[in-house]
């Protein structure tokens, strides 16, 4: 169905039939729920679809089908780092070893996943410059989130509450500004300097006694190394503020730059960028927390102890009684984090630098490629991404970037970030990762120079794009105007609503 | 060993194009005085030295137990068909479905997880998911301050410790502010939330209430009187937000059906790997009033530009990359790939089968019950349950380890769950599903009577039971252990 013929799929709602789900599973005693107040207990069973497993597997096969992958082909999306996921890391975390202990085994029935959790901090801390980490954050914004928490933490213990601003530049990743709000603070935005960098006179005005800290993504979210890096720390050390970084791009800076080592106080990392765990459409991640020894005591808990004799345990609850608390439950997302260990294990410290050499080398190489026809701000090396711009192309032949992103799709590329960083007009942030050959980066280069030649002889071809896709552009408007977030199953078991006046694809 | 392709010759021409001789050239924007020459980390291993090591490690972990814990977390049977469908490479290795054109695997699965989580809650907006439900609970108790206008939230100390410890940090930053509703120490609620201390603390007009929440069953496994609990919130202006486990509202009243105006949850039971905690799946659905305010990725049903039905996410002005320092969270990744696991675990079990699921983890609980009380542990609480309870037993902590080397599992001693806590000072909390065996049933009862006969000073009695399957009391795994 998906090969040939209608590749769109019903809804599970609508290959649904009553009785087609018989029960595999032992049925229930007929009095199980009879000591249960009936005021307690649903009048009514949840309106689930009753499908048989064949009709499960060829309903999500041929959605998998309509979704663009890293291991269908290239994704160069800016910021996301979106390189090849090893098959060894999904065979381990699916040991059953390590997939049936429970969050609250004890220490002593635990102590497999707790070495590799305890190393993995130590290879983080070793990685980052830093001196200790916490593993517990579940995404990167979780660990922004718990980083400004305990520069928080870290003020307030001195005696220090006048800081209420952090300073965030305008090249930022959204979640700097949003975690600086969630975590009380207030926002001040720093304009970039000319060269992309940060401009070190508009945060030296900036900083003062109400200065917290400052969130700086480095490399940034331009794809340059902040070269003044070294008088930003200084600058707002001299204020008394904290500086956290925003590990998203470290994939650029593996071996070749430790931020603690620079003096930056604390960051996290984003194992499903840089240590490849897989994206799955969105989440799961972990954003792992490191930072110097002074902020250790406001980390979150329960951090993994290795005592005198070997063994492994969890930290106590109130073991560390400065910490700023959990900040979700249990351990953290320890089958991500088994994966990430497993990367840097396969790796070594000679592989992780390599990596980033490799992903280094490869942006630049595109980058080169693309120079002449598209706009490449910012004349200088770029670390593992770049932002190219099709603002010339725009005004010479009205043709977008995201017309440019949408007829990628028809030559067989994921489009890159784009209108990312919000700094650059017509933004396109082009990551290609070292896992893409050079056959891939040039054929992609080529797709994109041709598009800028279709912009100019057939401009229809390019702004009607995407031709070959399983869907053309959709009608984002009426979805935010008139929301239908969820299928409603009429009550007789007939055709659902919610179904709109859209054509449903054939059952 | 790299993952990359590149051979000596491709980056020879890569950097032959770039006309610079070597890579580090591209570095030099990194000052020399914090450049690093490179790490100090384990040598690389290679596939096979990085399989034995995981291996062993695995093997390091004690699985073999007879596991009544639960506490949050809960094993259940997960048909093969679920993990044959998230070890699809379009799925998992899949980004956020920005680009909807060709996304639309990802985007329809979501949306039916939506309508599957909107069925199970009996409410109307689900967002794609958040991390956990520790995650979900601190973000349905900001959705009601937003929601309300009100800057104050009442949180059931039956609620998981963890939710509650995280929501107090997510709380810590802002002016927000968060009182407990204590537990009944004693009578026929024992356990539950103490209404009359929900109402006092309700009257406070200084500080009026944002929201209340409570959940279902609560901590201890018992069952909430969740349509008063509402009710009360509602009468002072608040808003109600249920902390739900998705299993049990196979057969348990919905949310949307006792007032709730939130629910969330942990999607764990729905399928996923215990895994030492994670990753997890965090539910969180409101009322459709509320749909401004629910923080994370939605995904709406539309059409394309030639009326096809397709999916696509929605009403992004709500998150961080657009709004910024005005986003109703900073979240960005969730964990969608969970949610997924979750919609096929639920379409695989279907109405019918997730009933089962529920009322058997019911069932086998109440022989758990009978067979607990008679080997001398009795309920610590009157009140009803579904498959999650406390029992009364003296030095619970050391009569706990003591039955692992019955290989034996005993849930959580409840003041390690609660520490502090008086009245739960003596107690094991234990939980049964589907996957419980009378078997380990029988191996349990007959162990802990041994210890409690033998912390009374009385020898223990006869051998075991026949019929009980002992497992192993040791393995090679442990012994190898350093």
């Amino acid at each position: 169905m998906s090969v040939t013929g209608e590749r769109l799929q019903p809804s599970l709602f609508e290959r649904s039939r009553p009785g087609r789900n018989r029960p595999r599973l032992p049925a229930a005693p007929a009095d199980a729920l009879d000591r249960i107040p009936a005021e307690a207990l649903r009048a009514t069973p949840p309106a689930l679809p009753e499908v048989n497993e064949a009709t499960l597997v060829r309903h999500y096969l041929n959605l998998s089908q309509l979704n663009w992958s890293v291991d269908g082909g290239f994704y160069p999306l800016g910021s996301c780092t979106m390189k090849f996921n090893p098959k060894v890391n999904e065979w381990a975390v699916r040991l059953p070893g390590l997939a049936d202990l429970h969050p609250f085994a004890p220490d002593e029935t635990a102590q497999g996943t707790l070495a590799i959790l305890w190393e993995l901090q130590r290879l983080l801390a070793e990685i980052g410059g830093m001196d200790a980490v916490t593993l517990q954050p579940a995404a990167g914004a979780q660990g922004e989130l718990t980083g400004i928490l305990v520069v928080r933490a870290y003020h307030r213990s001195r005696g220090d509450t006048e800081r209420s601003e952090i300073l965030v530049p305008d090249s930022a990743h959204g979640t700097n500004p949003a975690t600086a709000s969630m975590a009380g603070f207030r926002t001040v935005n720093i304009p970039s300097a000319a060269d992309g960098g940060v401009d070190l006179d508009a945060f030296r005005a900036a900083a003062g006694p109400r200065t917290a800290g400052v969130m700086i993504t480095n490399p940034s979210t331009l794809g340059l190394f902040e070269a003044r890096i070294v008088e930003l720390v200084d600058l707002v050390h001299a204020a008394g503020g904290l500086v956290y970084m925003d590990g998203a791009n470290m994939n650029a800076v593996l071996g070749h730059f430790r931020p603690g080592a620079a003096g930056i106080d604390a960051m996290h990392f984003n194992v499903h960028k840089t240590f490849s765990t897989p994206h799955g459409g969105g989440g799961p991640g972990a954003g792992p927390v490191a930072v110097r020894a002074g902020l250790a005591p406001f980390l979150p808990g329960p951090l993994v102890v290795r005592e005198a004799d070997g063994r492994f345990r969890l930290e106590r609850p109130g073991e560390r009684p400065a910490s700023i608390g959990r900040v979700r439950s249990f351990a953290g997302s320890v089958g991500v984090l088994v994966r990430a260990w497993a990367y840097i294990r396969a790796h070594g410290a000679d592989g992780l630098r390599e990596v980033s050499e490799d992903a280094v080398l490869a942006a630049n190489y595109v980058r080169q490629r693309l120079r002449g026809t598209y706009d490449v701000p910012y004349d200088r090396p770029c670390m593992h991404e770049f932002v190219a711009a099709a603002a010339t192309l725009r005004r010479e032949t009205g043709v977008r970037t995201l017309d440019v992103a949408k007829r990628l799709i028809d030559k067989g590329f994921h489009p890159p970030t784009i209108y990312f960083p919000l700094i650059v007009e017509e933004a396109m942030l082009i990551e290609p990762t070292e896992t893409e050959s050079l056959e891939t980066l040039d054929a992609f280069a080529d797709a994109l120079l041709e598009i800028a030649a279709e912009a100019r002889t057939e401009p229809a071809l390019v702004t009607g794009a995407p031709h070959t896709a399983p869907v053309r552009r959709l009608d984002e408007a009426t979805a935010a105007r008139q929301p239908n977030l969820r299928w409603r199953v009429a009550p007789q078991g007939g055709a659902g609503r919610g179904v709109a006046p859209a054509r449903a694809p054939g059952v | 060993m790299a993952y990359g392709p590149h051979t000596g010759g491709d980056r020879a021409r890569m950097l032959d194009a770039l006309g610079i001789s070597t890579v580090d050239a591209l570095f030099d924007d990194i000052p020399a005085a914090v450049r690093a020459t490179g790490l100090d980390l384990p040598p690389a291993l290679t596939e096979l030295e990085l399989m034995a090591r995981l291996r062993g490690l695995a093997g390091r972990n004690r699985v073999d137990l007879a596991s009544f814990i639960g506490a949050g977390a809960y094993r259940h049977h997960a048909p093969p068909v679920v993990d044959q469908v998230l070890l699809r490479g379009e799925f998992y290795t899949a980004y956020t479905p920005y680009q909807p054109e060709v996304s639309q695997g990802t985007l329809q699965t979501v949306y039916e997880y939506q309508s599957l989580i909107a069925e199970l809650t009996g409410l109307d907006v689900v967002s794609a998911s958040h991390y956990d439900g520790a995650a979900a609970t601190a973000e349905a108790a900001l959705m009601t301050c937003r929601g309300a206008r009100r800057g104050r939230v009442l949180l059931s100390r039956g609620v998981h410790r963890h939710y509650r410890e995280t929501l107090a940090t997510y709380f810590a930053g802002g002016s927000l502010a968060f009182d407990e509703v204590p537990l009944l120490a004693d009578g026929p609620a024992a356990g539950t939330t103490d209404l009359a201390a929900l109402e006092r603390l309700l009257a406070d007009r200084d500080q009026p209430v944002a929201g209340v929440i409570a959940a279902q069953p609560n901590v201890l496994g018992l069952l909430e009187p969740m349509a008063e609990i509402g009710r009360l919130g509602h009468a002072a202006g608040a808003l109600f937000a249920a902390v739900v486990e998705p299993v049990s509202l196979g057969v348990l009243a919905p949310p949307g059906a006792y007032g709730a105006d939130i629910a969330a949850g942990e999607g764990q039971p729905l399928g996923l790997p215990l895994a030492f905690g994670g990753p997890y799946l965090g539910i969180l659905a409101c009322r459709d009033a509320l749909v401004r305010q629910i923080p994370g990725r939605l995904v709406g049903m539309t059409t394309d530009t030639e009326g096809r039905r397709a999916y696509v996410m929605t009403m992004r002005a709500r998150e961080q990359d657009i709004r910024r320092e005005r986003a109703a969270s900073n979240i960005c990744s969730n964990q969608a790939l969970c949610a997924l696991a979750s919609a096929v675990w639920l379409a695989a079990l279907g109405p019918g089968g997730l009933r089962d699921v529920a009322a058997t983890g019911a069932a086998r609980a109440a022989e758990l019950e009978a067979a607990l009380a008679a080997a001398g542990a009795p309920r610590l609480h009157p009140g009803p349950y579904l498959n999650e309870f406390a029992v009364r037993v003296p030095d619970a902590a050391a009569v706990h380890r003591r039955l692992l080397d019955h290989g034996v599992l005993a849930g959580i001693p409840t003041a390690e769950l609660e520490p502090g806590d008086p009245a739960l000072a003596d107690g094991l909390l234990v939980c049964a599903t589907e996957l419980t065996t009378s078997d380990e049933i029988e191996l349990f009862a007959f162990a802990l009577r041994e210890e409690l006969l033998a912390g009374m000073g009385t020898l223990p009695g006869a051998g075991p039971p026949g019929g009980a399957a002992l497992p192993a009391l040791g393995s090679d795994a442990m012994e190898a252990r350093p």
